[in-house]
């Protein structure tokens, strides 16, 4: 646990002194953040019409928009899609900083006096992927905070903010995300202690982003319907998919490979 | 300390294997500093590697002090220092950083004691806040060398400790590592710098994907050349080269004339020039000769390792 923690805390203090990344990890969710809120501010001013209601469809069978005006209806709906993006949030910065972690250290030669440590993969890959996500999920939930404080003051009624406040969404930010989040930071480590390039390792992890896109665009296009049965059902998976990815992390982490063959 | 038995490394390359350490049988004693000598590519990082349970070797069993390669790789871990060929330092992290990770890593009990005391041993303490990125070469080094020590390990591997260094810089390292000397710790020394194995290592292992030649560096000396004494003459004459080589213990004589001048030296092999030094001078003199100086030749650890590596080839 000790090696866990230093390891944690040698990643952060690295993060902490790149001006770039640092400021990437904390201004890309923030950015994010901003969309629904936008949404949100011009949805309570922006009259809507009935055939732009109509629009809505298939959305509108959801129970939770169940009974609502025109206007709460597709202030909820057009807020609460894009709440989907803060799923991704806790994805973007951290499947980059995990994809860099193993080949980046290989590149600055720090990785073989780290590697003749006591220090096991389980350990070693862990750390290197709590590194990465625990920022991605306290910005996300920082950023769904925020979101919050706006959808109080800028919701047109109280049933519209109980939308956001839903337990669908709870599960989704403390569940779901943080879930979501080991997932993307064991695929980019895995990706980093496969690839020696660190490019083409942050390329390949960020890949990890286009699955969720169906998250996004499946509500939309109606052929999913965003309920707290599909987010239990999701973070399931995605929990069984965790577990596979670390113990095969730890499998494909070689560190012998890494050593001899990387130039 | 450190043993080995049959110790291989073999990769692959284009589906052949290559090999790059074949067979190494080594036995390092503790408290010795030991010099791993070979040109590039002649296993040597490979071999440290597979003693720091780094790499895994493909045959052969190798133990460090007393655990053995491949099965108590994480204790062995602990136990053993490595600086690598490269310092490979957190760049961004500063001095005092850098060498808190590394002892927090290899559960040192008093992390800012240990800290304190190498960063102070190494003269980096005035700058311990200091970003590693911005530390010279030399700096570099030592603050790598710290990194090394730092949970006081039994055995440490140093790989070319002073390659790419300036004079200064290599001699300040090599100065500490010769404090490092009667510490009890173990040193094996993998270096090019052959003036550096002659002063720091008790014994030298000449290697090439083999163990060619191992010994103190006098003994290898004495297996290859013999003891030659050297006496210079005022003149050189044949009668005063057949003196000598008519005495019965005289292994062997080699005349060198001056270029354009009257004397020259004479170059004899001797089993014991200390006993026998007094007959050849009385021999010489007997014949007429003027002595001006007798010395015993020292051939250089360079003429070792290129007669070893020109021999093993």
């Amino acid at each position: 646990m000790n090696h866990i923690r230093t390891i944690i805390s040698k990643e952060w203090a690295d993060i902490r002194r790149n001006k770039l990344v640092f400021s990437v990890v904390w201004g890309v969710p923030l950015l994010m953040a901003a969309i629904p809120i936008v949404m949100l501010i011009v949805m309570s001013r922006v009259p809507v019409s009935q055939s732009d209601y109509a629009e809505l469809g298939g959305v509108l069978k959801n129970p939770l928009f169940a009974g609502m005006s025109p206007t709460e209806a597709m202030q909820s709906v057009l807020a609460s899609n894009y709440l989907v993006l803060f799923l991704m949030m806790p994805l973007m910065v951290p499947v980059t900083i995990a994809a860099y972690s193993i080949v980046g250290e290989k590149v600055t030669r720090s990785l073989e006096p780290l590697l003749a440590t006591p220090v096991t993969t389980t350990e070693l890959l862990l750390g290197k992927g709590l590194a990465a996500a625990i920022p991605g999920v306290v910005t996300a939930w920082l950023s769904y905070g925020i979101f919050l404080i706006f959808a109080r003051i800028f919701s047109v009624s109280d049933r519209v903010f109980s939308v956001f406040v839903d337990p669908m969404w709870l599960v989704a930010m403390f569940i779901l995300a943080p879930l979501l989040t080991i997932m993307a930071v064991n695929v980019g480590v895995i990706v980093s202690s496969r690839t020696s390039d660190p490019r083409a390792a942050e390329q390949l992890g960020s890949l990890i982003i286009l699955p969720l896109m169906v998250l996004f665009i499946g509500p939309l296009a109606g052929f999913i319907m965003l309920n707290a049965t599909t987010f239990w059902i999701s973070a399931a998976i995605v929990a069984l998919l965790d577990v596979g990815l670390m113990h095969l992390g730890v499998k494909l982490f070689q560190r012998e490979t890494i050593l001899t063959r990387w130039k | 300390m450190i043993r080995t038995e049959g110790l291989c490394k073999y990769f692959q390359s284009d589906g052949h294997p290559i090999k790059a350490v074949d067979g190494l049988d080594l036995q390092v004693k503790e408290g010795e500093v030991f010099g791993f000598l070979g040109p590039n590519g002649a296993g040597k990082t490979t071999t440290v590697r597979m003693l720091a349970c780094l790499i895994g070797p493909t045959a052969g069993r190798a133990w460090v002090n007393g655990l053995e390669v491949g099965r108590d790789d994480l204790k062995i871990r602990g136990d053993v220092g490595i600086l690598t060929e490269s310092p490979g330092l957190y760049e961004r992290l500063s001095a005092q950083r850098n060498l808190a990770i590394f002892a927090e890593l290899y559960g040192v009990k008093d992390v800012p004691g240990q800290v304190e005391k190498y960063l102070k041993l190494l003269d980096l303490w005035d700058r311990r806040d200091t970003e590693a990125g911005t530390f010279s070469k030399g700096m570099k080094q030592k603050l790598a060398i710290a990194r090394a020590l730092l949970h006081e390990p039994p055995v440490v591997f140093m790989d070319e400790p002073t390659a790419a260094l300036d004079p200064e810089a290599a001699k300040t390292v090599r100065d500490f590592i010769e404090t490092l000397r009667g510490q009890g710790r173990t040193i094996f020394l993998c270096t090019h710098n052959l003036d550096e194995a002659e002063r720091l290592c008790h014994r030298i292992g000449v290697f090439r994907q083999q163990l060619i030649a191992v010994d103190t560096p006098e003994a290898l000396r004495r297996q290859l050349f013999g003891r030659q004494t050297v006496v210079h003459l005022a003149q050189l004459t044949d009668q005063m080269v057949a003196s000598v080589r008519g005495l019965s213990f005289v292994q062997n004589v080699e005349a060198l004339p001056n270029q354009g001048a009257a004397g020259g030296k004479l170059v004899i092999s001797l089993s014991d020039p200390a006993a026998q030094n007094p007959a050849i001078v009385g021999a010489l003199v007997g014949q007429g000769a003027q002595i001006q100086f007798v010395n015993e030749l020292k051939h250089s650890l360079e003429d070792v390792y290129l007669s070893l590596i020109g021999n093993g080839r």
